[in-house]
């Protein structure tokens, strides 16, 4: 556990230079300050059967914050996002939202697991995004998106409808929204995914790998607007291969392997000074090679 | 890429002869030709014997399709079908949640029904509960182990013809829609369950809004399968004398000896059942197939309207629709 010690310090300190340059160049600093959407993840620990998956992982990110998790095939990333939504139990450590216990409640010196009917109430405060859309097919672009407005937030379907359209003309798809989701390609199937995470007004944003499911020419789309969403001020937390996004979108940048963070810190940090070797071994096996075409 | 890609062949290839003038014609099929007269022929032949052949007593099964005591069993036949449908899917449903449950009592408690009712015959089960009497003089309802009664009948005032009809056929038709409805339920994505749930919708309204719906379109061709055939299975409980299309039409022959005629009097009012039931089933897998195909075909109506509109009405803007 010395190792996680050591690693949240160095995470503390990335993030105290990342203030610094920003305070030096204002381009990227967000607009409105945000007030909401801090993420802290505590020494979380998960197992399926025997294999450990997640050995004790501490992580925090700010509000507003854009986190990127990069990592080989199977290093737990997926996994550990969807902890963050109590979609995956974990077996030890704890996560909280602003302060706020997900899944959890305390009771004594216990954490007792909350009831479904809580846990859904907390999901919709944190969006999640998948590699495979998983949008409902029986339903249109717009009925998509409004379905959990309401449905979980018990909100007039006049009301969703209006933000509904607007959020899928935010994501350029307004003119889409009576389409199916087999009628719609990959792209923009993706987006429509994202407005109806949006639709809930999370705190907090989770992409898993959103675009390794689509064609090259459709990924930029789709990060592009990622990319408006990530200066918007909700925070974010993205797994993903795409490397040269990660460097553009991210201010903290997250190595995983085998079920831990091996290290994180600003772009620059990570991916051109990298401190240990399995990072500096990984990009240079993922890296290089993209960027030499 | 453009680098490695053949030199432009212009000016190397011989020119492409310019074919804009020709006509084309499509490939001639004289097989498909002959192979539609043939069955022409033999239906035409079919048709024609059924008109002709004396035997089949036209004239009888005309004068009994629309008779008083037909037409009462063909109603009993129908309510037959209809209760034990409706109540076999009802239960059928939840037995296929629990079947699906995490918890092993109920999982177990539901194999076992299905298992029950799958392996006797519905004959065995018919008679079994008409003659419940027999096995158990009274049946109460009250707490078990205890001498409180709150209700106390005897087993055969309670169970009529009608009822252990339809408590058999029922029980039956649960044991086999369950299965079916597990099976649609099954071939639901667990990406739909996940992602519903990551949008903090409940799960009963995961259930009715999100796998139903889609799970719908792998149960209704099962389901039909199994409503017409219950509709024919009803005949089954002649066994207890109940007169519904099929025990009628029996009654009648044995006393006027028309055999042939009276059971293609039942059998014309099973075909217009089936006929109705599956225009039913195209209109309502067409409404759950939304989304499950990029467009949707026509519907038969559709397509007559399409047709008169482009080839019999206007003919002067005939690309207008
Ligand atoms: N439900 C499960 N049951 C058993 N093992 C699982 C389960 N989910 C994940 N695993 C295992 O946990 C490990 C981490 O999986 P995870 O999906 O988090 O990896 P990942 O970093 O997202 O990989 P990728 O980049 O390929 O998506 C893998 O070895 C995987 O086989
Ligand atoms: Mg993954």
């Amino acid at each position: 556990m010395s190792i996680i010690a050591a690693r949240k310090e160095s995470t503390t300190t990335a993030q105290a230079d990342a203030e610094n340059q920003t305070a030096a160049s204002v381009t990227s600093t967000p607009v409105a300050p945000a007030t909401r959407g801090q993420v802290d993840i505590s020494n979380v620990r998960k197992s399926f059967g025997v294999t450990e998956v997640l050995k004790g992982v501490s992580l925090s990110v700010q509000p507003g914050g854009v986190a990127v998790i990069v990592g080989p095939s199977g290093s737990g990333k997926s996994t550990l996002l969807r902890t963050i939504n109590h979609l995956e139990k974990v077996d030890g450590g704890y996560i909280t939202i602003d302060g706020e216990l997900v899944g959890y409640e305390v009771r004594g010196n216990k954490l007792h697991e909350l009831r479904e009917k809580d846990i859904l109430k907390q999901r919709t405060h944190i969006g999640m995004v998948f590699q495979s859309f998983n949008l409902f097919p029986h339903l249109t672009a717009l009925e998509n998106v409004i379905e959990a407005p309401i449905v979980a937030q018990k909100r007039s379907k006049a009301e969703a409808r209006k933000r509904g359209l607007e959020l899928l003309d935010r994501v350029g798809l307004k003119d889409r929204a009576d389409a199916y989701p087999r009628q719609l390609s990959g792209g923009q199937q993706q987006r429509v995914a994202i407005a109806r995470a949006l639709a809930l007004d999370p705190k907090i944003l989770l992409f898993d790998e959103p675009t390794s499911a689509l064609d090259p020419e459709l990924v930029n789309e789709v990060l592009d607007v990622i990319r408006e969403l990530a200066k918007s001020g909700t925070t974010l937390i993205i797994v993903t291969h795409e490397m040269g996004f990660a460097r553009d979108v991210a201010d903290t940048v997250v190595f995983m392997d085998q079920g831990q963070i091996v290290e994180a810190g600003t772009p620059q940090d990570i991916f051109a000074n990298p401190r240990e070797e399995r990072t500096r071994s990984f990009f240079s096996k993922v890296i290089e090679p993209a960027f030499n075409i | 890429m453009s680098a490695i890609a053949p030199p432009a062949t212009a000016d190397t290839a011989p020119p492409t002869p310019d074919y804009s003038e020709y006509k084309l014609v499509p490939a001639r099929h004289p097989w498909r030709w002959v192979g539609t007269v043939l069955v022409a022929a033999g239906v035409a032949a079919i048709a024609w014997s059924l008109v002709t052949n004396p035997r089949w007593e036209w004239g009888v099964v005309a004068e009994w399709f629309t008779a008083q005591s037909v037409v009462n069993g063909l109603i009993e036949t129908l309510k037959l079908t209809a209760i034990s449908g409706v109540l076999g899917f009802v239960l059928g449903f939840i037995l296929a949640l629990m079947r699906l449950s995490a918890s092993p009592l109920l999982v177990s408690v539901s194999w076992t029904f299905s298992w029950i009712f799958r392996s006797t015959p519905l004959l065995v089960q018919l008679l079994l509960w008409y003659n419940l009497g027999y096995l158990y003089e009274k049946i109460s309802l009250g707490i078990p182990f205890t001498d409180v009664r709150f209700f106390e009948a005897q087993t055969t005032t309670l169970i009529s013809q009608f009822a252990a009809a339809v408590l058999g056929l029922t029980l039956n038709q649960a044991a086999y829609s369950a299965e079916i409805i597990r099976g649609g339920i099954l071939s639901v994505d667990q990406g739909q369950l996940e992602a519903a749930s990551a949008l903090g919708i409940p799960a009963w309204k995961r259930s009715t809004r999100i796998v139903l719906p889609q799970a719908m379109r792998a149960i209704l061709p099962n389901a039909f399968n199994e409503i017409i055939g219950l509709v024919k299975g009803t005949s089954i409980v002649y066994v207890l004398a109940y007169s519904e299309l099929f025990y009628t039409v029996q009654v009648i022959y044995n006393r006027t000896q028309q055999v042939l005629p009276l059971l293609l009097v039942a059998t014309l009012w099973y075909v217009v059942i089936t006929s109705v039931l599956s225009v039913f089933q195209y209109y309502i897998e067409r409404h759950f197939s939304k989304g499950a195909l990029r467009t949707l075909p026509l519907t038969p109506l559709q397509k007559a309207r399409k047709f008169f509109a482009t080839h019999v009405a206007a003919s002067p803007t005939k690309d207008a629709r």
